[in-house]
């Protein structure tokens, strides 16, 4: 696909447009409709995008496949960090309330992680998953 | 329940029981993943249709109202949406290996290479 | 607040934090060893929570400080602990296990998957014991089976991935299930909380509902604890995973679908609306058709696994067989069955794994002639197969006998017969495998004596010894269970 001039500027073009959009889904899901999970998908959605119009060979130099394996574990490790970051902190496992001066702050702060752990570990799934089926010989 | 109630959970129980039928006829593989795709979002449907209250307003604190449509069935039904979506990626990678393995994803097609491999 | 406040939310994190991990570790060895510790670690824990509940009763514990019933809460009692303890030993000992276990099955650059896996299969299952929030208990449902069906579809021969394939349509129906009736009790109640959820069922009027919910989550339940006639994915399941998962799985994914059904039905519904149901009508049927159907298929099988396999089904029938007569003793049978088949089971299919890796294969013409090569595995396989049957000095008799003076305590002189009766199959395919290795050359005679591995036979042996020890003392496993069921008849309605 890389010879149609058409698809390969308009990608260039829209793939930051929609990765901004998956970070302001993912910073403003306290306030409207998103979080974590929308916004992974969306990010892997950009990424597949060019993977597409360019071929495999590049995404892999763009988005290297231990460093997505890496993200599906540090994700989950960064949402069971601040579960634990409750208890250490003296509350229960996830209790936000602790982790920050009033309770309200705590709150924020912890779904902000929470929310960001799960974006990275979603995004890394959804790329790792298009690696492993287009990657196949046919 | 008025018609509108009885409408959204004729949909739902509709949709189940089209999702149930394509898993138990169909005999291609994928096929079979689609129809529990539709089983499920059918499931979605049952919860979130009655989380809207008549009359109900979105769940944000405020002094004119006192109705306000519930947010936790659609966060139980995020959860079920990322369990769907595992289980069909999970599904459709299995199917890929077997149509490595045999050649075919059709259920009759296996089961026969099976019983010629004996 | 002290560590010991927080074992409940710990028993399910500490493996849950292994998975990723492993994963990241990406060496095999690292992997094996994180996922170990977690797993040893979780068996502390559980000991730790039972001693707590045997001193105060029920274990509390809510999620993020939300109190319940907004909140999640973990709530552990007699039954659950009684669950945990059973998962976290069998992983625990399984664990060591996989190491030579899996080098044979499992391509050497997946062994870093396959632990992770392992890891979440076990936080999965860990965590429908410890949960008290009903939608909680689906996702840790949907988080195990999950697992379990890459597990499953690890395995060495290619019927592997047809047999998780099978297993995944038919464990997500059935998970879909349960959650539609947990969407009906919802709309009904307005909580998740299980505790709450069986006060606010006591005082509505309209039951409808209430009584589909209870359909739907029987169905949904019976999918996955595999009972007669809903038990078509198990048998491939089992036989062509890796030996290391058949030992896991067999002894801890269908035991647990048992325990939310016993949750829901005494803790949520209450006894007395279940009842009514005809369900116990229903399941004494079915558990009577999975004894006598599944032992029969049991005594023709080619290949042992799918024996054993075959045997769990029918094992399953004896459990549901104490659920249905719907009193404390027939409910202490089935738990206490439930912890005994588990030890049996396990031991059974890592002994047979032993057995799989010196011989190659599983089909009952490998097994020729065995007590010549392997008489320490061939041993052990007999004294788990006498298990099964009931003889007595195993534990399996304890719960068998159990199950007879429940039967006598309603007078039901016909169910004391059929159980005897089915267990006289029992006996019919245990035969076969003494037949077998007893009985019969080594298609090589001229194989020296090779047992397994060290770290495969140790963990087998052990479990198989645990069993017989438990069948000539079973004041903890009975004990236990008696609380239990106790317990759980005694606080429902």
């Amino acid at each position: 696909m890389s010879d149609d001039l058409i698809l390969r500027v308009v990608t260039k073009i829209l793939i930051p447009f929609i990765v901004l959009f998956a970070l302001y889904v993912q910073f403003h899901g306290e306030y409207g409709p998103g979080g974590g999970f929308q916004a992974g998908v969306v990010a892997a959605a950009a990424f597949v995008l060019y993977g597409l119009v360019n071929g495999l060979d590049a995404l892999r130099r763009v988005a290297p496949e231990s460093v997505v394996e890496t993200m599906v574990g540090a994700g989950v490790l960064l949402y069971i960090a601040v579960g634990l970051a409750g208890i250490v902190l003296g509350g229960h496992y996830l209790d936000y309330s602790v982790l920050g001066g009033a309770p309200v702050d705590g709150q924020h702060r912890g779904i902000f992680w929470v929310e960001l752990g799960v974006g990275i570990t979603v995004s890394g799934v959804m790329l790792k998953v298009f690696y492993l089926f287009a990657g196949r010989r046919a | 329940m008025n018609q509108f109630g009885a409408l959204s959970y004729a949909i739902t129980v509709f949709l189940m029981v089209a999702g149930l039928y394509i898993v138990i006829a169909r005999n291609n593989l994928i096929k079979t993943l689609v129809g529990l795709s539709i089983f499920q979002t059918a499931v979605y449907l049952l919860y979130i249709a009655p989380a809207k209250l008549p009359g109900g307003t979105a769940p944000v604190i405020s002094a004119e109202f006192d109705a306000y449509s519930s947010p936790l069935p659609h966060v139980l039904i995020l959860t079920a949406i990322v369990v769907g979506v595992a289980t069909m990626a999970l599904g459709l990678a299995i199917v890929v290996r077997i149509y490595e393995a045999y050649g075919t994803i059709e259920e009759d097609e296996i089961l026969n290479r099976d019983r010629e491999a004996r | 607040m002290t560590l010991s406040a927080h074992f409940p939310v710990l028993q399910v994190v500490v493996p849950l934090v292994s998975a990723p991990l492993a994963v990241l570790a990406r060496r095999a060895t690292a992997a094996y060893a994180i996922v170990m510790f977690a797993s040893w670690i979780a068996f502390g824990l559980a000991i730790a929570l039972t001693m707590q509940v045997r001193s105060e009763g029920v274990v509390s514990y809510p999620i993020g400080n939300w109190p319940p019933p907004w909140g999640i809460e973990y709530r552990i009692d007699a039954l659950s602990s009684f669950v945990l303890l059973l998962v976290s030993a069998v992983a625990a000992v399984v664990l060591p296990y996989c190491r030579r276990s899996i080098e044979h099955e499992v391509p050497r650059e997946q062994h870093y998957l396959f632990y992770s896996m392992f890891a979440l299969c076990l936080a999965g299952l860990l965590g429908i014991a410890a949960t008290g929030d009903a939608f909680n208990a689906f996702v840790f449902i949907e988080i195990s089976a999950l697992a379990s069906y890459v597990l499953i579809a690890l395995g060495r021969d290619r019927k592997a991935l047809v047999a998780s394939y099978q297993y995944l349509i038919l464990g997500t129906i059935g998970a879909t299930f349960f959650v539609i009736g947990i969407g009906m009790l919802y709309l009904m109640t307005g909580t998740l909380n299980l505790a709450d959820m069986s006060e606010r069922l006591a005082a509505t009027s309209d039951l409808r509902p209430v009584l589909t919910a209870a359909a739907f989550i029987t169905v949904g339940m019976s999918l996955k604890l595999a009972l007669f006639p809903l038990h078509q994915w198990l048998p491939n399941a089992y036989t062509y995973a890796p030996s290391a998962v058949s030992a896991f799985i067999a002894a801890t994914g269908t035991k647990v679908s048992i325990y939310v059904l016993m949750r829901f039905y005494f803790s949520v519904f209450g006894a007395g609306l279940v009842f009514e149901l005809a369900v116990g009508e229903v399941l004494l049927v079915l558990s009577l058709a999975a004894m006598f159907i599944a032992s029969a298929i049991a005594v023709v099988q080619s290949d042992f696994k799918k024996l054993l396999a075959y045997s769990s089904v029918a094992q399953v029938g004896y459990i549901t067989l104490g659920l249905s007569l719907e009193s404390v003793s027939g409910l202490t049978a089935s738990i206490v069955h439930l912890v005994n088949h588990g030890m049996t089971k396990a031991g059974l299919f890592m002994l047979v794994g032993g057995a799989v890796l010196v011989t190659g294969g599983s089909g009952m013409d490998r097994l020729a002639g065995l007590r010549r090569t392997m008489p320490l595995t061939s041993f052990g396989i007999v004294l788990g197969g006498l298990g099964l049957i009931g003889i007595p000095g195993t534990a399996g008799f304890i719960s068998k006998w159990q199950l007879v003076l429940a039967a006598m305590e309603r007078q039901e002189w016909w169910l004391v017969f059929a159980i005897v009766a089915s267990s006289l199959l029992a006996v019919a395919y245990v035969w076969r495998f003494v037949e077998v290795a007893y009985f019969r050359e080594p298609s090589n005679p001229a194989d020296r004596r090779r047992e397994a591995p060290a770290t495969m036979l140790v963990p087998a042996v052990m479990v198989i010894a645990a069993s017989i020890y438990f069948g000539l003392d079973s004041s903890l496993t009975l004990g236990g269970a008696a609380t239990a069921a106790d317990f759980l008849l005694g606080t429902s309605r």
